[in-house]
């Protein structure tokens, strides 16, 4: 029996790619939701926290719908940058930076919350701005934090079913990815293959909680 | 000619509801001062708003001619543009910084090294230069602290009890080294604390707070009435025993508990838990010097 690997490969680049380009994206929100006294950080916090009380196939629908040639927005995109972000990997990626935000930022937010607030006040006090602050003090005080944000959108990607079915079809190497081929082969009644489809995700899932586990006990120690 | 000046008022809410801290206050060039008096009577708060973290509701700050806070004309400079050395109750080290980055970096870069070498060596702080701060005493993490604090040359500096969180002998060792600081490096200096003996060695004057006012200001040997032949002691009641006219009444004073025998009438409304005044003459008491360590 031969067994494509191609579903497990687009997987682990989807959950690779969301997790780096969303650490970095991620910051400045941080940043500007640890300061801000607005109002509107209320609002933006429950925006946030959307993707954790909404079915992902809810989300994948309305991508789908703006990301389309038809939509306004679907239309700019392709002509002004050759974007096409339905039934494409660099769809995929998009809809999974959304879906994974509260991911992304609830551990580093309440993170730096629990942080003593004397820190912040110390090097404000020392002359540097609230920018340097977040940078030079906050974000190196929490790196467990950081590496908890990275892993749970890593794992939450490779379960991700129903964005994914959505936005991206489900194109043979392009964006079928494991879940979805686990779907396919059952409809077929191809256990075997299934199997071990599963089996590579439960693997993969737990190899990755453990180490981010190892690793805080690590930072527990050191610091 | 003072050098730091301020007139402040705030609403402040405390455990016994809400108060109004309203205080005057000068400091001159190069002046050691300290404030004094129960936690709640907003000791921190005052330092808080000179350093820019908390704002008043009205009043003025003005360093020289400089104003840093005036609520009539909206000015309040900010926390990072006020020069102020701040040391805070917890050290606030960073926490994945070394001893010598802690201290580095308020510096800028022109002056960093020789600079961050100085304080290091002046505070003892040499071979500990690359140690993380969760990993060093109390002691040594205060003077990291206070080296961090006066690293970028503030103008003016403001303690909020250093020496709280550590054992007496390591607090009377780090007052002579504050004491040695001030004279190496004048600065003016506030200095919150609840130890008198720490304000006599640190401060060559003191104010008082209760309830949010100044309530009395002056040398500390007048202040707190050193001036009388009398000892004077302030303690906690531990217990209390009746022994027929007399009363034994067990008290911790700092860290030492003593029994002391009062007349029975007097000890009447006492009761364990009273904080309490104890003086007695002075004359002749066994005096004896202590070896330390």
């Amino acid at each position: 029996m031969s067994v494509d690997v191609i579903p497990l490969y687009l997987t682990f680049k989807l959950a690779c790619f969301s997790a780096l380009i969303l650490f970095f994206l991620a910051l400045p929100l941080i940043f500007w939701l640890y300061f801000t006294r607005s109002p509107l950080g209320y609002t933006v916090r429950a925006l946030v926290n959307l993707p954790l009380v909404l079915p992902p196939v809810v989300f994948g629908f309305y991508l789908l719908l703006f990301f389309s040639p038809a939509h306004p927005l679907g239309h700019f995109l392709q002509y002004a940058f050759h974007l096409r972000l339905v039934f494409s990997f660099e769809g995929l990626v998009v809809g999974s930076l959304l879906l994974n935000v509260p991911f992304m930022v609830n551990p580093i937010l309440s993170a730096l919350e629990a942080l003593p607030a004397s820190l912040c006040e110390a090097s404000l006090v020392l002359g540097k701005g609230r920018w340097t602050t977040f940078r030079r003090v906050l974000i190196p005080s929490i790196r467990p934090a950081l590496l908890t944000g990275c892993v749970l959108t890593f794992a939450h990607t490779i379960g991700e079913f129903g964005m994914v079915l959505m936005i991206g079809g489900k194109i043979p190497g392009v964006t079928r990815v494991a879940s979805i081929a686990v779907y396919d082969e059952v409809e077929s009644l191809n256990f075997g293959a299934a199997h071990l489809y599963c089996a590579a995700l439960v693997a993969a899932s737990f190899a990755v909680l453990l180490i981010l586990l190892l690793v805080n006990k690590r930072f527990a120690r050191t610091w | 000619m003072p050098s730091f000046s301020l007139s402040v008022r705030k609403r402040l809410q405390t455990a016994d509801g809400e108060r109004v801290l309203d205080i005057t206050m000068e400091v001159g060039a190069n002046e050691r001062v300290a404030l004094f008096g129960p936690s709640g009577a907003g000791k921190t708060t005052l330092l808080r708003m000179i350093a820019g973290l908390s704002t008043p509701d009205s009043g003025r700050i003005a360093f020289n001619n400089e104003v840093w806070f005036d609520s009539e004309t909206g000015i309040n400079v900010p926390s990072q543009n006020r020069g102020v050395g701040f040391v805070f109750q917890d050290y606030a080290l960073f926490p994945a910084m070394s001893v010598e980055k802690n201290i580095a970096y308020g510096l800028r870069k022109a002056q960093t090294s020789r600079r961050k070498d100085f304080l290091l060596e002046s505070f003892g702080l040499q071979e500990f230069r690359h140690r993380l701060p969760h990993t060093l005493s109390g002691g040594q993490r205060q003077r990291t602290a206070l080296a961090r604090a006066l690293a970028p040359n503030p103008r003016i500096l403001l303690l909020d009890e250093p020496l709280s969180a550590l054992d007496p002998l390591m607090r009377a060792s780090l007052q002579e080294e504050l004491d040695r600081t001030h004279r190496q490096m004048p600065v003016p200096t506030i200095l919150v604390s609840h130890d008198m003996a720490e304000i006599f060695r640190l401060s060559n004057r003191v104010f008082c707070l209760q309830s949010g006012a100044i309530v009395k200001s002056g040398p500390p040997r007048e202040v707190f009435g050193g001036s009388d032949d009398r000892l004077r002691f302030t303690g906690t009641v531990l217990s209390k025993s009746d022994q027929g006219v007399l009363c034994i009444l067990t008290v911790a004073v700092g860290a030492e508990v003593s029994s002391i025998a009062v007349l029975r009438d007097e000890a009447q409304n006492l009761s364990p838990g009273d904080r309490v005044g104890i003086s007695a003459k002075s004359f002749n008491p066994d005096v004896k010097k202590l070896e330390i360590g």
